[in-house]
Order: C-alpha cells, then structure tokens, then sequence
C-alpha cells in the first residue's frame, strides 16, 4: 500500500466527494419534492396528472439511471436542448428519486385508514386541512424508513455520474487507476469516501426507526 | 301511553332540525337506500334499528355529506344542503358525528384530538377552548386522561373521548353510528350512559344501534329500516310491544331467541 500515494491525491477526493455529496443532496431534495407531489396527485386522483404520474413512475422505475444520463448527456444535444454535465446530474437523480420517494410517501399515506379521513371531514375539517393535520403526520412516521433507504440509494447511483463527464468520486479512481495503475489505493479510498458519506444516513436513519418506534401511535 | 302520544304531536309542531326527503342512494349495484325520509326535530332522539346491511350507515353518512345521494333532499335548519356548491365543513360542523371504530387522531394526545377541531376548524382561541374541553372531558370521567395518547386508553374511553370531540364543535345534532359495536360488554354501559345523558339534556341525536334496551330508553322515535327502506316508525313503547310489519316481528324475534338460549339479556 502506498500512503505517500494516498495522502498525495486525498484532496481529489475530498474534492470529489464535495460533489457527489452536493450533487446528491439536491437530487435528494428535488425528489422528495417530486415524490410528494406524485402522491398527492394520486391521493386526490387529480385527472390527466393522474396518468402523466402513472407513465412517469413506470419510465423512471424500469430504466437504469446509466440510460436515463446517456439520454440526457448525449440524446438531448440531438434534439438541440444542451444540458451540462451537473444539470444532466441532478436531472437524472431527481428522475430516478422521484419515483422512488413517491412509493414511500403513497404507503405511508395508504396506511392511514379511510376512517380518519373520514371522521376528520365529519369534524368539518376542509380536505386540505384533513391532509395537513391527520394524514400527513401518520404518513410520515409510516414513511421515513423507506424515505432513507432511498437516499442510501440516491446517493449510491451518483456513482454513475462519470459517464456525464463529472469529476465524481468514480471519476477519480478511474482516473488514477487508470494514469498510475495504483488500484489498491485508488480503490480503498473510493470505498472510504463512499462510505464517510453513506454512515451518517444509515445512522440517522437508523436512529429516527428507533424513535418512531418508541413514538408509536398506532390504535 | 297517552303521554307519548301526546310527546309526538307535540314533536311535529316543534321546528324541524334536520330532514330527508325521498333519499335514494345507489353505490352502484341497486338501491341501498330507496325513497327515505325522515324528520328529526329539535330535541328530539331518534333511534334507527334494522338487520345488518340494511342502509343504517348508508344513512347516516349522506346526512352529512360522507356519501352523495342520487336523488331526495337534505334539509338542514330549513335550507336545502343537497343542491348547488354546499359548504360541507360547515354544514358537518352543525351536523356532529361519532364512528364505531372511534377514529380518535393517533398521533395526538386526547385533549390535542379534542381541541383540533375547534382550533383548526373554528378558529376559536387555544387557550378558552382547552378550558372547555378540559370541562367536557371531566363530565365523562376522563379528566385525568387528557395527556394520554388514545392507543393509552380502553375502547369506552377512547369513544367517550370521539363524543367530546364531536361535543366541542357545539352541533345541531349527533350522529351515532354503532358506538358501542366494537366494545366489550363491560365498556358498553360506561359509553351509553354518556349518551343517555346527553338525551336528558335535550341533545338531537340520531342512533343507530343494536342495544334494544338502551334504544328503548333512549328513544323518542325508533325507526325500522329493512332493505334500503323504512319499514316502520313508531314510539318505542308501541314498537317494542306490538310491531306493526311482519318483518319488524321477525327482526325483534332474533333478539328474543337470543335470551332464550341463555344469551346475555339485551
Ligand atoms: N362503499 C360501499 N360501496 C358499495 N356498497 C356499499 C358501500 N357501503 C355499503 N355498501 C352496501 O350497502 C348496503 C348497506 O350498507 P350499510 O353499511 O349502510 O348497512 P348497515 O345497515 O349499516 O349494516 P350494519 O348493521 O352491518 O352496520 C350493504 O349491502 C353494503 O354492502
Ligand atoms: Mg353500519
């Protein structure tokens, strides 16, 4: 093992991990977003969105975040829309994610029986309120272990970026590996990077189950 | 006797609260409700009894707009709340209602589930409402229960809890679907003795239940209903000692039978 080699390209690292780190985040973030959406679509069983949603979660669902980049990376240009290799980045996790957290959010809302909808609207509250005061707050509780494991996952498929051209973390141990054969080295810091920055969500994760668990509610 | 007939001339010049007029309600495969009416005036208790299935809950749920009917009218403090944009929160703060199943908010404390509606809904402030609720919640014995959470609670507990809920909005008339279907036997007595109470009190009430005894007691008026429709309606006096219909007969001889065979005495 070479330690001069790996403290020497440390910062590339550090660097890469800035990017995948901000990169993934906002994916994460736009997909939580799109995902809540889609479910209150389909709660409320808004027309045409309705279907527009179903098509979407079957298009993001059944092709590989690799595709859905080479679609955007070199499949746009074609078409004359250029996006850059961050844009194509956040699109395509926000893609992907969306429909991932949508599943999360729709069985925690499916899991808050009809009855509470039902006796809250019978205590005059308007439909939004109904969602804002009785189901999201059990949803959510139902939701956030499923919610987690999806941004475990988000975070892992920025693994792919390099494809767009983005200096991620696998970009760089390509890099190295590929310029000074130093593949032991390159790789166990790749696996040490990925993995400063997976813990800590495992952990929360891990922690928030635990508290819904005391915290449990159910009848 | 004479007294109560007496008491339902004197109920038809009283004003009428809530009314359904030629209600008929279809999900789709036949009539579950066809061609119902009923008044219900102010003050006045009205307990609804039938076999399983035949449009009790139906009922109930398109007085207050849970389900659409296809056709008929409801009319509320003499308004028509059927047709045109009704404003359903409002008419359902008017018109409360209470479930078998006590639908209490899980993830709030009882005084939270008690309060929520006012303060969300009404707009009343925190502080004068939770001095209300803590009153409301002291009448039924639950005083000491407010921070609990429901899962907490017993099944007569948690639905003593679902009838101040619907209390606190301060409503025209209470729904009562089968609230103590899903209690042990113990618990029933502790729940119904609330609403008994609440009758005493001049509450308007609609039951639906199969406590004959309580409905007995109860009751200004039992309504029989039997395949979407109502069959016979009558004092309980008179409905409980000479029904009119063959079916009403047939439908009180299944609680008979019941005792007969040492079943507890309903
Ligand atoms: N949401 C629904 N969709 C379709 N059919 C329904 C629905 N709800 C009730 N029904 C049907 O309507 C009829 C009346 O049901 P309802 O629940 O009003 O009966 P009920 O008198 O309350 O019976 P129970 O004493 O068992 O509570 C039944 O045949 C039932 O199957
Ligand atoms: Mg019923």
């Amino acid at each position: 093992m070479d330690t001069e080699f790996i403290a020497e390209y440390i910062p590339l690292y550090v660097e890469a991990s800035r990017l995948t780190i901000s990169i993934g985040l906002i994916g994460i973030v736009l997909s939580l977003i799109v995902g809540l959406l889609i479910a209150f679509i389909q709660y409320f069983k808004v027309p045409v969105l309705r279907q527009i949603a179903a098509v979407y979660i079957e298009l993001s669902r059944n092709t590989p975040l690799l595709v859905q980049l080479f679609f955007l990376y070199f499949g746009l240009p074609k078409a004359g829309i250029s996006i850059s290799s961050e844009g194509c980045a956040i699109i395509g996790l926000c893609f992907l994610g969306g429909s991932y957290m949508a599943e999360a959010f729709r069985s925690g809302i499916e899991s808050v029986g009809k009855g509470q909808e039902e006796s809250a609207l019978a205590l005059g509250f308007q439909r939004s309120q109904v969602v804002r005061y009785v189901i999201l707050p059990q949803a959510l509780s139902v939701s956030i272990p499923a919610l987690c494991a999806n941004m475990n996952f988000l975070v892992k498929e920025t693994s792919v970026f390099s494809v767009v051209a983005l200096a991620d973390l696998m970009y760089v141990a390509k890099d190295l590996i590929g310029l000074y054969y130093k593949t032991d080295e390159a790789l166990l810091m790749l696996v040490i990077s990925y993995l400063i920055i997976l813990l800590p969500i495992s952990i929360l994760a891990a922690l928030l189950e635990r508290r819904l668990r005391y915290a449990e509610f159910g009848n | 006797m004479e007294d109560s007939i007496d008491e339902v001339n004197h109920m038809a010049e009283q004003s009428i609260l809530l009314e359904a007029k030629n209600i008929v309600k279809d999900y789709g495969q036949g009539r579950v409700l066809d061609d119902v009416s009923l008044q219900i005036h102010k003050g006045e208790v009205i307990v609804l009894i039938g076999p399983s299935g035949c449009g009790k809950s139906t009922f109930l749920r398109c007085m207050n707009g849970l389900e659409q009917i296809q056709s008929g009218q409801i009319v509320l403090d003499g308004e028509v709340i059927t047709e045109g944009k009704t404003d359903w929160p409002s008419v359902r703060q008017k018109i409360g209602m209470v479930f078998q199943n006590y639908e209490l908010f899980p993830h709030k404390t009882v005084l939270d589930n008690v309060i929520l509606g006012p303060v969300k809904v009404q707009g009343r402030d925190k502080k004068e409402v939770t001095k209300e609720a803590e009153k409301l919640l002291e009448r039924v014995g639950l005083l000491e229960k407010k921070d609990a959470f429901p899962r907490q609670l017993s099944g007569g507990q948690k639905q003593r809890v679902a009838i101040v809920r619907a209390l606190i909005l301060k409503p025209e008339i209470l729904l009562f679907d089968e609230v103590t279907a899903a209690l042990d036997p113990e618990m029933v007595r502790e729940v119904l003795d609330v609403i008994l109470e609440l009758a005493a009190e001049g509450y308007t009430m609609l039951i639906v239940t199969h406590e004959m005894q309580f409905a007995k007691a109860v009751a200004d008026k039992i309504v029989f209903i039997d395949g979407g429709k109502i069959v016979e309606s009558d004092t309980p006096e008179k409905f409980f000692t000479q029904p009119k219909t063959d079916r009403a007969r047939r439908f009180l001889n299944t609680f008979i039978y019941e005792k007969e065979t040492g079943g507890e005495k309903l």
